[in-house]
């Protein structure tokens, strides 16, 4: 099987967020896996193990630092690497036009795993656009994978513990969910092995990479400050759980 | 702008109050508003739909076999059907649990511009405000194409009623089955009749201060008492206490809710992602420099095994 799975650098979660011309963020905070890839990735290395003589394509969209992001891939599991190098911030209309372009160019998708949404843009769409780039039907937010008989079974969770069973046909675009497996934890020998694989890059004018007919741009942007100005509540437990139900009740209004 | 399109959810025969927040954002700036509606419409749907400013309702009756109505490629299908008959450029929805799986498959059908998680739209400039950077910050985003697509963040905007005249509107011939997407089976969980995570007006959330699964049950059962929803830190599901469908978080569910009470749950910078828009956050927790005791509205420092059984006990 030819899988591909894409994969976004994206600023760690826990880094400080500072904004620069109310357009940007200073990009000089630590960047990693989106959290949800690592799961594709880590779902991509179990169908391999599954189906010997499979590929593991890691494909990713952004500058060129965000080769430590596809070398954690490829330390994962992932055989090799493909790069489309931009300064630019895309949106996911041109993300995935251009995640589409480099994986025609490079072979035959039997599958594409993509996370689920990517912590920074938070946009929760590309795998949906990539499958209707191909045509190929999409899930999202899967946390069980199973390919037998060319067909993929597949358990989304949509809330609550609600799911959904789907049947899709190869070739298919899979997003995948936290509750798909746990990541892989790549070992020191792991790292080393993946620096001799090789990552190709590529740029969005060689690729051809057409326009959408359509765009979202960031036009201002500001901290999520809060403005919380907390007051205590003391005394015995009693006196403690009183005044909250007093506040739920009289400030809050959410109770009768 | 010519006409904006409004996808429904309902839930026995009514229309989610987080649905009639959406009627309420987009006719800010919208004019003349249309009510998708794919699974059945009532008289009670009706009547709510033009309380809250509804013009045209679209009936998009799709199939009563689950099968075929619970597809979500029928269901998009069935969206971008309308969104030309109606001459729709302007569509919204919930960034709710089937929202998130609807419209992303709507704007790739229709190759548009779209917005999750929005807590504001201008329908008129095409600009929405959504969180970004595990909410850390907000961030105002400009579409541009033919049709916009706006997922909007439940309980983000409070539903106000508009009384105006309704017309409804049958739109047949919307189903196509795919070939390449069946739906096997589904699951609706157990969480019949509790307010469900994301749409709750209170949710009580429990974390490593917990200790135990079987003290976990505290953290139910008071949410039980005050008609809320449970919910947890990302500890309290690694450690197998709770199910993930209970995560609030950067990498769970994002959630605005009236009222958020933390219960031994530091409030760190991942689980605020997922509740700092909360309306009211109430802290309770054992160690005064917590996180959370700074970033809350009401900090109630002690034990929550003391204050919690108190609280049902009151009620
Ligand atoms: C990529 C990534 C994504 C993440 N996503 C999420 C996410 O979506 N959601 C999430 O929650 N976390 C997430 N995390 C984890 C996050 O960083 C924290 O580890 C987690 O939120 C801590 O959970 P906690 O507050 O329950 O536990 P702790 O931080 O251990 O806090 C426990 C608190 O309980 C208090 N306490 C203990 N006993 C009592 C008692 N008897 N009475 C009162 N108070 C008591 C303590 O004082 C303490 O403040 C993520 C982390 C990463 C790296």
């Amino acid at each position: 099987m030819q899988i591909y799975v894409c994969v976004k650098h994206v600023p760690d979660s826990a880094a400080n967020i500072h904004i620069v011309d109310n357009l940007k963020i200073d990009e000089s905070v630590p960047f990693l896996l989106n959290p949800y890839d690592e799961h594709a990735v880590t779902e991509s290395v179990a169908l391999k193990n599954q189906v010997p003589g499979s590929e593991i394509i890691a494909v990713c969209l952004g500058r060129k630092d965000a080769e430590s992001t596809v070398r954690s891939a490829l330390a994962m599991g992932a055989d090799r690497g493909l790069l489309v190098e931009t300064e630019k911030m895309c949106d996911s209309m041109t993300t995935a036009r251009a995640l589409h372009a480099a994986i025609v160019r490079d072979g035959q998708a039997d599958i594409i795993l993509t996370g689920k949404e990517s912590i920074d843009s938070e946009g929760m769409q590309t795998q949906f656009r990539i499958g209707a780039l191909f045509g190929f039907p999409v899930v999202t937010n899967a946390v069980s994978l199973d390919i037998k008989n060319g067909k993929a079974t597949v358990t989304c969770e949509l809330a609550g513990g609600r799911t959904r069973t789907f049947d899709l046909t190869l070739p298919c675009v899979i997003g995948a969910g936290r509750g798909l497996n746990t990541p892989i934890y790549p070992t020191f020998p792991d790292v080393v092995k993946s620096r001799k694989k090789s990552i190709e890059t590529l740029t969005l004018p060689e690729l051809n990479v057409p326009a959408a007919p359509g765009s979202t741009k960031i036009v201002a942007m500001t901290p999520l400050v809060q403005k919380r100005n907390p007051q205590k509540i003391t005394g015995s437990p009693s006196a403690q759980a009183a005044e909250i139900i007093r506040i739920l009740r009289q400030e809050a209004k959410v109770l009768s | 702008m010519k006409q904006a399109g409004i996808i429904i959810e309902a839930e026995h025969g009514r229309v989610k109050e987080t649905s009639l927040g959406v009627i309420t954002l987009a006719g800010r700036t919208a004019e003349s508003l249309a009510a998708l509606v794919m699974d059945g419409i009532t008289h009670e749907i009706t009547d709510q739909l033009a309380e809250y400013g509804i013009h045209t309702i679209v009936d998009l009756a799709l199939s009563d076999t689950p099968e075929i109505r619970l597809n979500p490629a029928v269901r998009a299908a069935a969206v971008l059907h309308a969104a030309r008959k109606m001459n729709l450029d302007r569509i919204l929805g919930l960034s709710s649990p089937e929202g998130k799986d609807l419209l992303p498959r709507v704007a790739a059908l229709l190759d548009a511009p779209l917005v999750m998680d929005c807590v504001d739209v201008d329908l008129n400039t095409g600009v929405a405000e959504t969180s970004q950077y595990s909410g850390k910050v907000m961030a105002q985003i400009q579409l541009t194409g033919e049709t916009l697509i706006f997922g909007v963040r439940p309980n983000a905007v409070p539903p106000e009623p508009r009384p105006v005249q309704a017309k409804t509107v049958a739109l047949s011939g919307s189903e196509a089955v795919p070939e390449n997407i069946t739906l096997l089976s589904w699951d609706d969980g157990d969480s019949e009749g509790r307010p469900s995570l994301v749409e709750a007006d209170i949710i009580i959330a429990g974390g490593r201060g917990l200790k135990n699964k079987d003290n976990f049950s505290l953290i139910v059962d008071c949410a039980e008492k005050l008609n809320a929803a449970p919910g947890a830190s990302r500890v309290a599901v690694d450690e197998g206490w709770v199910p993930y469908a209970l995560q609030v978080g950067q990498t769970g569910e994002k959630v605005s809710p009236q009222v958020y009470i933390a219960c031994g749950i530091s409030g760190s910078i991942q689980h605020f992602a997922g509740m700092k828009t909360a309306k009211m956050i109430i802290a309770v927790n054992k160690d005064e420099n917590a996180a959370i005791m700074a970033n809350c509205d009401y900090q109630v420092p002690g034990d929550l095994f003391d204050i919690l059984p108190e609280i049902m006990k009151q009620l």
